[in-house]
């Protein structure tokens, strides 16, 4: 090259901007500490907040794939609420199958009972989600009022799958031996299970950071969210990622049926569509396609749901929605905007 | 004159209700720079995107290497050989320099030596290698943008418009880069409305307009033909000056 310099332009972030990047992060402490000052009791307070956390955490493993699906794909799935439920009703079986291992005291035996129903609950899930893609998906890639229609559609389908194959009736699910009851914090009661929901959920929001941010395949998705057509003009098959990331999607959301299901301990088929409406609120909180604003946003909505549930349980049902309203005020994109070509 | 590479004949392409090419016929000979010049809306990126597969032919057809790729995918197009450099550059830029690099390298593992040279092509890319994408002024985008294309060997680029809104100084280094880029066997398709830049390292010209090529030969021939220049030109280029 000739000798022309090009100034280097390295952009100093000024400090009260790298606060502003940085606030949605705080709005999580900053809402923990609000609930603490409302609760005013630190044991109460306590127990809410890791019911939150749990409560939140399964929000996010079922709007994680959603928010993918939707950033990369720009699908609008109304039938991931379907993975859900078939996630659940398979866990289900499964656990029911292993009785003898989810009763027995042997922790050991528990946690092998319920790797394998949220595994086979996974593949299940999985495998419909290659089936949901390619016969359902497909053919409206590009068109939004048809993709809301035809997953619906794919929705209802499934229900009444569930009910042929498991009966219309709700069915009870009970945790295992090492999951029930509570541990005792000073006078703060924590339920185990909540605290194995959070341990879950963070170990998989690391996870798809690591994998978005250090792997080929990560990379992938995020290049593809913010140009799918230059993706294929660097030589990948879209298609193929396409596939990858629903049916990943699909298994997630599957996991989230499996753990919700054992959180609730009653499993209807509509359950998936039920939780859809949580699982909308913190994909567009966070911002369309982002994963680490899904977090954010399934840890905000888990807390404020917990908190006005005790406080004044008659807002609690609206407390997520005004939540919902108040940051898009702030921000119309969500936490995280994602960036996009075009 | 040499084999041709790359061959479109009597190509149109539709854009939902729109007829914008209009029986393209082009040939790219195998080796040097071809500059596809046009007045704005004449067809040009349509051209590009319509070789790279991203809008299909409704008509004609597109050979590339004694193959007919006018119905291939657009990553089966890539794969054989064709980079493109769109508009837009199409840089990630959410992503780091080093990630756009390394998602270009479609085949595997960057080739060290080769990225060396790029450094030295662009220093940019090797200053901000760990920068985020997004970062980049639009001259450094552009450069990354045509690193991507050249980090693996390539038999043809097509690159539209590398210079539209730079400075100057940027402009030269852009055109240096390109130039070198020329000695090795690559063959360049570039789209340019800046004729002295199209004129210093062009071999062969094309122009284009209303979706259809109203002149093709050498480069040389058009410079030195002034009558021919002023109709060309008047129709087409004066106004980007
Ligand atoms: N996405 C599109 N939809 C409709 N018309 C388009 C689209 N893209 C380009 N066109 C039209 O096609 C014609 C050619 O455009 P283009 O190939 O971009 O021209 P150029 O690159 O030579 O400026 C123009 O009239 C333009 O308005
Ligand atoms: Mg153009």
């Amino acid at each position: 090259m000739s000798d022309t310099t090009i100034k280097p332009r390295i952009e100093k972030i000024p400090l009260s901007e790298q606060f502003f990047q940085k606030l949605p992060v705080l709005l999580v402490p900053i809402l923990a500490v609000a609930g603490l000052l409302a609760i005013g009791n630190p044991a109460s307070w306590l127990t809410l907040t890791v019911a939150g956390l749990a409560m939140g955490m399964m929000i996010f493993i079922m709007a994680s794939g959603l928010t993918v699906v939707f950033g990369l794909m720009d699908v609008i799935n109304f039938g991931h609420g379907a993975f859900v439920a078939v996630g659940a009703f398979v866990g289900f079986t499964v656990l029911a199958w292993l009785a003898g291992w989810t009763a027995s005291p042997s922790v050991m035996l528990n946690l092998t009972a319920v790797l394998i129903a949220i595994l086979a609950a996974m593949l299940v899930t999985g495998l419909l989600g290659y089936a949901f893609e390619r016969v359902i998906v497909m053919p409206v890639y590009g068109e939004h009022l048809k993709q809301i229609l035809v997953t619906m559609g794919g929705l209802i389908v499934a229900q009444q799958m569930i009910y042929v194959v498991w009966g219309p009736d709700e069915l009870h699910i009970s945790r295992p031996e090492a999951f029930k009851g509570s541990l005792v914090i000073g006078e703060a009661a924590i339920e185990k299970y909540r605290l194995v929901a959070v341990g879950i959920g963070l170990a998989l929001f690391l996870g798809m950071r690591h994998i978005l941010k250090s792997t080929k395949v990560g990379l992938l998705v995020r290049a593809g969210v913010e140009n799918g057509e230059m993706v294929e003009a660097l030589g990948y098959r879209i298609r193929l990622l396409f596939l990858i990331v629903f049916m990943t999607g699909s298994a997630l959301a599957g996991l989230g049926g499996v753990m919700w299901g054992l959180y609730q301990e009653t499993i209807t088929a509509h359950m998936g569509s039920e939780i859809m409406v949580l699982v909308f609120i913190v994909v567009i909180i966070g911002g369309l396609g982002s994963v680490e604003g899904c977090f954010i946003g399934a840890m905000l909505v888990g807390l404020l749901a917990n908190y006005t549930a005790f406080l004044a349980p008659k807002v609690a049902l609206i407390s997520t929605i005004a939540l919902m309203v108040a940051i898009l005020m702030w921000r119309p994109q969500g936490l995280y905007p994602v960036v996009k070509a075009k | 004159m040499t084999d041709a590479l790359l061959t479109l004949s009597g190509v149109h392409t539709h854009i939902g209700p729109y007829h914008i090419l209009q029986g393209v016929d082009l040939i790219v000979p195998q080796g040097g720079v071809t500059v596809l010049l046009g007045r704005n809306g004449a067809g040009k990126t349509t051209t590009l995107r319509t070789i790279m597969g991203l809008w299909k032919a409704s008509q004609g057809d597109v050979r590339f290497e004694d193959h007919v790729i006018t119905r291939l995918d657009t990553p089966e197009i890539s794969r054989r050989g064709i980079a493109f450099v769109p508009e837009d550059m199409g840089i990630f830029t959410d992503l780091t320099v080093a990630e756009n690099m390394l998602l270009a390298a479609a085949n595997g593992p960057i080739d060290e030596k080769r990225l060396a040279w790029i450094k030295e092509l662009f220093p940019p890319i090797g200053t901000f290698w760990n920068s985020s994408a997004g970062t980049l002024s639009g001259g450094q985008k552009q450069m990354l943008a045509v690193a991507r294309a050249i980090i693996e060997p390539r038999r043809l680029i097509l690159i539209d418009e590398p210079t539209k809104g730079l400075a100057p100084a940027i402009i030269n280094a852009m055109t240096d880069a390109l130039r070198e880029l020329k000695n090795t066997d690559t063959t360049i398709l570039l789209v340019e409305q800046n004729f002295t830049m199209a004129s210093s390292i062009g071999d062969t010209v094309a122009v284009m307009d209303d979706g259809r090529i109203i002149h093709a030969g050498a480069m040389q021939e058009l410079v030195d033909d002034a009558d021919l220049q002023e109709k060309l030109m008047g129709l087409s280029l004066e106004a980007h000056q």
